[in-house]
């Protein structure tokens, strides 16, 4: 029987690095194909965030006060990197939507019985989710020029901010992975992707000035991880509002989303993985 | 030598279930067995531990030669899985998913390529190629699953009641295909509920119940076990019931039992075709006309219904499934 093995027409065993990286590619390219034949999807997932753009400028902007102005243009330069923050987090619900969707169908098995990259699942899906990520914010940095909002730095900058803020997405989808591979149906891992997500995105700087909030709602909101990337944001596109607040993120807040999308990414990536091979051998 | 699948005392409990309690098998190379049983009974189960997607609490599984516990990849290697479920992307073409498989079984992307045509060929498929599976019916889609499971024409194969939900144009359709497999030398455990999938396909069968095995052999000798052959005759006039039922106490081993509105008398006999052609005979003689005569064998349901004491298909459908998440 150990002959037939060797007839087996496979490659030979890469470095499993290697291997890992040639599946999560295969599995990302699935679901890019996956995502171009549901535009549907994708253009709801921009609606929502422009939807935010235009109520949060419009409804909001006259009566908001940043740094002593309650002028509306202000305020607009203010939101744009809490809505661009907030869309990016929410890849997670449909990380784990797809991945709860795939377990559903059984997919999952099919991919378990196959001599591949044990992370390459969850891995593809969450790089195709960052494609799809980028793809939301280039529209939507686009709705927002119209609206009024500029940055004041330098094209680096500006793309060091775009590059936080993908890094926070990825981060993202990969608790969106966990709570996809841990919940028994994809409407589940929808809205369970969603509600935590509220008042993380809330009990932050990205609507409002913090330094107006409760002490330690404020506390809260300037160790919030999703904070330090509104912030480095706010600082590389040379926005107003940037906080003035003591807390070590809010003064080093390049740093600070960088070790925690980083944090975010090794915790979660760690437990996915562990959740998705649990219980097979 | 063990088989090309072999497996002892497997034990997977679920909370409070104890969905296998000890399953011992054993498939020699080349042939193919079928797992019976009613839904809960521990099939699915037992396919999932032997194909390395469930641990088991304890026991031992060894595929084409390899240790299932120790080296579950080389395993992934070396076997096809088709499922319950058409576990194919639904918004990939055929031929995306058969080319991802191919990748995933790590054949370079050229002969995934290549290898996904030759299967599209193979299966029936070319003209849906490249429609979205969504696009399918229940039976096409059943066939690219198990396109997808012989993208590397594993030597071991396993099927999780491949039929279920078919049409009898499709099923036929798949048990060509599994002969073919299995006359090219390919190992198969077949799952099913359908009795007569067995009883065509399996060399041996395996009877499991509340997880452990009940009873096996080859068909026939189940069929053995359960009870003798019987002459069943059909009269064409009701009178003649009561004539042909004294011929027929002649000839028996036992009881007739007759259906009268069916005007159809059941005999237990030993001596086989040889006693038949008497039985024919002497109704003949006596002027009996026969619309259907035959000598019946116990079928692999009245095998099932007396060692279970209920009949194959079961009620309580996603039991088994539902603890195997």
């Amino acid at each position: 029987m150990t002959a037939a093995t060797d007839a087996v027409p496979v490659t030979a065993p890469a470095h499993p690095l290697v291997q890992s990286l040639r599946d999560s590619l295969v599995v990302a390219k699935r679901n890019l194909i996956r995502m171009s034949r549901l535009p549907d999807m994708i253009i709801f997932g921009l609606i929502q965030p422009i939807m935010f753009v235009v109520l949060f400028s419009y409804v909001f902007g006259g009566s908001m006060n940043i740094g002593g102005s309650t002028s509306s243009s202000v305020y607009r330069e203010f939101l744009m990197a809490g809505i661009f923050a907030q869309t990016v987090t929410f890849s997670t619900a449909g990380a784990g939507a797809g991945i709860a969707d795939d377990m559903h169908k059984g997919l999952i098995d099919r991919f378990r019985s196959l001599p591949m990259a044990r992370g390459a699942v969850l891995t593809g899906r969450t790089l195709a989710d960052s494609v799809q990520t980028a793809l939301t914010l280039f529209v939507l940095a686009l709705v927002a020029l119209l609206v009024g909002w500029r940055t004041h730095t330098s094209f680096g900058e500006v793309l060091a901010a775009f590059g936080l803020l993908l890094l926070l997405g990825y981060a993202f989808t990969w608790v969106g992975a966990l709570i996809g591979l841990s919940v028994r149906t994809p409407e589940a891992a929808t809205s369970g992707g969603l509600i935590w997500l509220f008042p993380v995105t809330f009990i932050s700087n990205a609507f409002v000035d913090s330094s107006r909030m409760t002490p330690w709602l404020q506390h809260v909101a300037d160790w919030n991880p999703f904070s330090a990337t509104v912030q480095a944001c706010r600082e590389l596109f040379g926005n107003p509002g940037v906080s003035t607040s003591d807390a070590w993120p809010m003064q080093h807040p390049v740093w600070a989303s960088l070790i925690y999308s980083v944090l975010i990414v090794a915790i979660f990536r760690t437990l996915a993985v562990r959740k998705y091979r649990s219980a097979s051998v | 030598m063990p088989g090309a699948i072999h497996a002892e005392g497997l034990v997977k409990t679920f909370g409070e279930v104890r969905a296998l309690d000890g399953v011992d098998l054993d498939v020699p190379e080349g042939t193919v067995l079928g797992l019976l049983g009613p839904n809960g009974a521990g099939k699915t189960t037992t396919v999932r531990c032997l194909t390395t997607l469930l641990r088991p609490d304890s026991g031992k599984a060894v595929v084409a030669g390899i240790d299932v516990l120790k080296n579950p990849d080389a395993v992934r290697r070396s076997i096809g899985l088709s499922g319950q479920f058409a576990a194919v992307d639904e918004y990939l073409t055929g031929r995306e998913n058969l080319q991802m498989v191919g990748q995933l079984y790590q054949m370079r992307a050229k002969a995934a390529k290549a290898r996904a045509e030759e299967l599209l060929e193979q299966f029936d498929l070319t003209d849906a190629a490249d429609r979205p599976t969504k696009t399918y019916s229940g039976g096409m889609r059943r066939r690219l699953d198990l396109a997808a499971a012989l993208v590397v024409s594993p030597p071991v194969m396993f099927m999780d009641e491949p039929t279920t939900g078919l049409d009898p144009r499709n099923r036929q359709l798949l048990w060509d295909v599994i002969k073919r497999l299995v006359s090219g030398g390919t190992t198969l455990l077949l799952t099913t509920q359908y009795l007569e999938e067995a009883d065509h396909l399996a060399h041996d069968i395996v009877v499991v119940d509340h997880g452990h095995v009940i009873a096996q052999g080859t068909s026939d000798q189940l069929k053995a076990r359960t009870g003798g052959e019987r002459v069943e005759v059909v009269v064409h006039e009701r009178e003649h019931i009561r004539t042909a039922s004294e011929v027929l106490r002649g000839f028996g081993k036992g009881e007739t039992t007759v259906e009268e509105h069916m005007r159809k008398l059941t005999v237990p006999v030993t001596g086989g075709a040889k006693l038949l052609a008497e039985v024919i005979r002497e109704l003949d003689t006596r002027g009996i006309e026969i619309d259907d005569i035959g000598l019946r064998r116990p079928t692999l349901d009245d095998v099932f219904l007396s060692l279970t004491g209920h009949v194959a298909e079961a009620r309580d459908n996603d039991t088994e499934k539902e603890a195997a998440k």
